[in-house]
């Protein structure tokens, strides 16, 4: 297939391999410990599993698979909100379907659907608006979340709303932002990355200067990096070749797709619609200081929120659940005690075995079960 | 009493769509029978419109030893899709669930829930599918149920249907019988059926040519098995697709499934859709797909059968069979990672960023 084939290539990645363990014996730290490099997005751990990259790679580079996956991260008392304004009458409640099957604290979407909820999968927030339109006796509420990858689309639905003056549609606004949350990462005291693998998608929308403060402030190289394997193969051996030559910049594999201004149109978009909230909470990760949005004033006769009351209630994680360890990359997902026993995909305790992007999930479904199994009964004995 | 031309019949159904009357046992369902499906299904066991077919044992037995007989509901939406309808994959899916057995498929029934309002002329495409597809597979609609039912209480029209079919003394296919060192043959290319539906429910504005490989798979494995008797298992790869199957397999033949990514075959329209939608092809639906277990020696006759079958044309083998680690299905990567292919949680949800 054109212009997907060409960057999963198995030459070239094995090029890639032999140029990263070339440049490996020139960092002195990797005789004492491994390399530990954050992917902060899903939809590369979502890569590096479904091509087993990691078995590919040296064994002194470990990555560290971070926060990146929107559906993982929102909080339990957001999916209860959810179930409330979906369970509404008047409410056609639409969602994104990975958002489908997050834990709530009494049921989720799908089991709020089966009892008679009207819940509609879309793939896009346009789609919603359409069913508004075609609906005007119903109230249809777009279940919005993403980073700023999805976020451009949201806004220029509000807008495209106002516009048309749909008065029956409405944005549950979820939608969380990538640099306060990196900078949390680097802030916890646990934590000694010594590399980032950035965000495309997000780097599309917002582009390159976002993120120099990593670079810059908290010295750790950093590269914008596109979905395929090829893709992370290069931006490993990109972000090696930085710690080898004892360089920290900002730089961008990603360039075919990734202007370094991002996209001016859709952040003019998202400039009108949203604004920082002042604290958003993190399933696993707990409050971020401007970590989410909400929607501005001028747009607020299309906010949810103000439109309909909802519990509002914040729910603890499961007591048992290790979900932030594993975010912060303090532990790996096997070493969690419900991992395989009590949280499964089948039946999800915590947010990071729900979507395919999360690591419990990847390592479930992806990795050797026997041999992370063996590995997790040696880290409880 | 003869009965005056007043109260005949007309035997041809009136109007543009069904409705409640033609469920109720009176003339309107008279009507319906005769004209649509009599009219498609006719044959000698299903003419005299008994409650039930009656079925001479000797024919069966002249066959085989053994009875196979199976049933599966039909819901697909929509109903009509590049490459057939609910009524193509009603017959083809009940004559594969038998023939995968090693059956020679003989008698399906038919029992179809119609919503109201479903226009007759549908019903009567779909009707005609199924008389084309059934003989295609050379099998007999023999027995049929119709009920009506309101609006909203069914969507169009459901068809369940039940079959029988007669195994050959000498076929012994079963889910348990794989073996190390037994290869896995496929008939051609993954995930058509799933990639056509989603092509057909338009709500993605993906548009595509696909056609559904929607086909009876009898006349394939007639052909496999008496090139290769010693064929151990056969499925076809319906819901849950290719993945799913080896999983079944893997599970009751205790055995580790490894599969060929390079040799997976992948139309570049599917892999398009699946590239946009997140789902892994893997486990996209198919309705005419043929998963063979053959042992290693057998790999190049059986292969050689089944390309000659119009069905089979494609074939070609995508994985092997190793003793462990048992009961698990590995992916071998385009780069030679290895990965893990687990059944299926619930729906493939496309991703989200």
């Amino acid at each position: 297939m054109k212009y997907v084939d060409e960057f999963r290539d198995p030459e070239l990645a094995k090029t890639l391999l032999a140029e990263i363990e070339r440049l490996l014996p020139k960092i002195k730290t990797t005789s004492q410990r491994p390399l530990q490099i954050m992917e902060f997005c899903g939809g590369h751990t979502h890569t590096i599993f479904r091509y087993g990259l990691e078995q590919l790679l040296p064994k002194t580079i470990e990555l560290i698979h971070g926060p990146g996956c929107p559906v993982c991260v929102l909080p339990m008392g957001r999916v209860d909100d959810c179930i409330a304004l979906a369970e509404r009458p008047e409410v056609i409640f639409t969602t994104f379907g990975d958002a489908m099957r997050v834990p709530g604290s009494r049921k989720n979407l799908l089991q709020a659907k089966a009892d008679g909820a009207d819940v509609r999968m879309v793939y896009s927030p346009l789609d919603a608006l359409e069913l508004a339109k075609k609906n005007p006796d119903r109230e249809v509420i777009f279940f919005a979340l993403g980073f700023e990858t999805t976020m451009p689309s949201t806004a220029l639905t509000v807008l495209q709303a106002a516009e048309d003056n749909v008065k029956n549609f409405s944005l549950f606004c979820n939608h969380i932002t990538t640099v306060p949350t990196i900078k949390a990462i680097l802030d916890s005291p646990s934590m000694q990355l010594d590399g980032f693998v950035a965000p495309g998608h997000v780097s599309m929308v917002v582009g390159e200067e976002p993120f120099h403060f990593v670079a810059n402030l908290y010295k750790k190289p950093i590269v914008i990096t596109g979905f395929e394997p090829i893709d992370i193969l290069q931006s490993l051996w990109l972000l090696i070749k930085q710690i080898a030559e004892g360089r920290c910049q900002v730089e961008n594999q990603y360039a075919r797709v990734v202007a370094t201004g991002g996209n001016s149109p859709g952040l003019a978009a998202m400039a009108s619609v949203f604004e920082l909230r002042d604290y958003f909470e993190w399933r696993g990760l707990g409050s971020i200081d401007q970590s989410g949005v909400k929607m501005t004033e001028a747009y607020s006769h299309f906010d949810a929120e103000k439109k309909f009351s909802m519990p509002n209630l914040k729910v603890a994680d499961p007591e048992l659940c290790q979900c932030g360890e594993v975010l912060r990359g303090a532990i790996k997902p096997w070493q969690c005690q419900l991992f395989g026993s009590a949280c499964t995909p089948e039946t999800p305790m915590g947010a990071l075995m729900v979507s395919s992007e999360g690591a419990c999930a990847a390592y479930y479904n992806f990795g050797n079960l026997q041999e992370i199994m063996t590995l997790k009964e040696k880290s409880i004995s | 009493m003869n009965s005056s031309p007043m109260r005949k019949r007309s035997g041809i159904v009136r109007g543009q769509s069904i409705d409640m009357s033609h469920g109720s046992g009176g003339k309107a369902m008279r009507d319906l029978i005769e004209d649509i499906f009599l009219g498609s299904f006719d044959n000698d066991l299903l003419a005299p419109l008994e409650d039930q077919a009656r079925i001479d044992l000797s024919l069966l037995t002249a066959q085989g030893n053994r009875l196979a007989f199976t049933t599966d509901s039909y819901v697909v939406h929509p109903i009509f899709f590049n490459g057939g309808d609910i009524g193509t994959l009603a017959i083809n899916g009940t004559v594969n669930d038998l023939a995968v057995g090693g059956a020679i498929p003989l008698y399906l029934t038919c029992g179809m829930i119609i919503e109201e309002g479903l226009a007759v002329d549908d019903l009567r495409l779909i009707a005609t599918s199924m008389k084309t597809a059934a003989s295609k597979a050379g099998v007999k609609i023999v027995s049929g149920d119709t009920k009506v039912v309101e609006r909203g209480a069914a969507d169009k029209i459901f068809i369940n249907t039940s079959g029988i079919g007669v195994i050959p003394a000498h076929i012994n296919v079963g889910a348990g019988n794989a073996q190390a060192g037994d290869v896995v043959l496929i008939n051609g290319h993954l995930g058509d059926h799933g990639a056509a539906i989603i092509g057909a429910r338009g709500d993605l504005a993906l548009e595509n040519n696909i056609a559904s490989d929607c086909c009876a798979l009898n006349h394939l494995i007639s052909d496999l098995l008496k090139a290769c008797p010693e064929v151990h298992c056969l499925r076809d790869a319906t819901r849950g697709g290719v993945a799913t199957v080896l999983n079944e397999f893997a599970r009751a033949s205790e055995v580790c499934i490894k599969i060929d990514e390079k040799a997976l075959p992948i139309r570049a329209e599917v892999r398009g859709i699946c590239e946009i939608l997140g789902i892994d092809p893997l486990y996209l639906a198919n309705e005419g797909k043929l998963v063979a277990v053959v042992p290693a020696s057998y790999a190049q006759v059986a292969l050689e059968a089944m390309r000659q079958n119009e069905e089979g044309k494609d074939s070609t083998i995508i994985a092997e069979i190793f003793a462990a680690p048992k009961e698990t299905v590995i992916l071998k990567t385009i780069f030679g990672g290895e990965r893990i292919v687990d059944m299926l949680v619930g729906d493939q949800l496309p991703r989200i960023c």
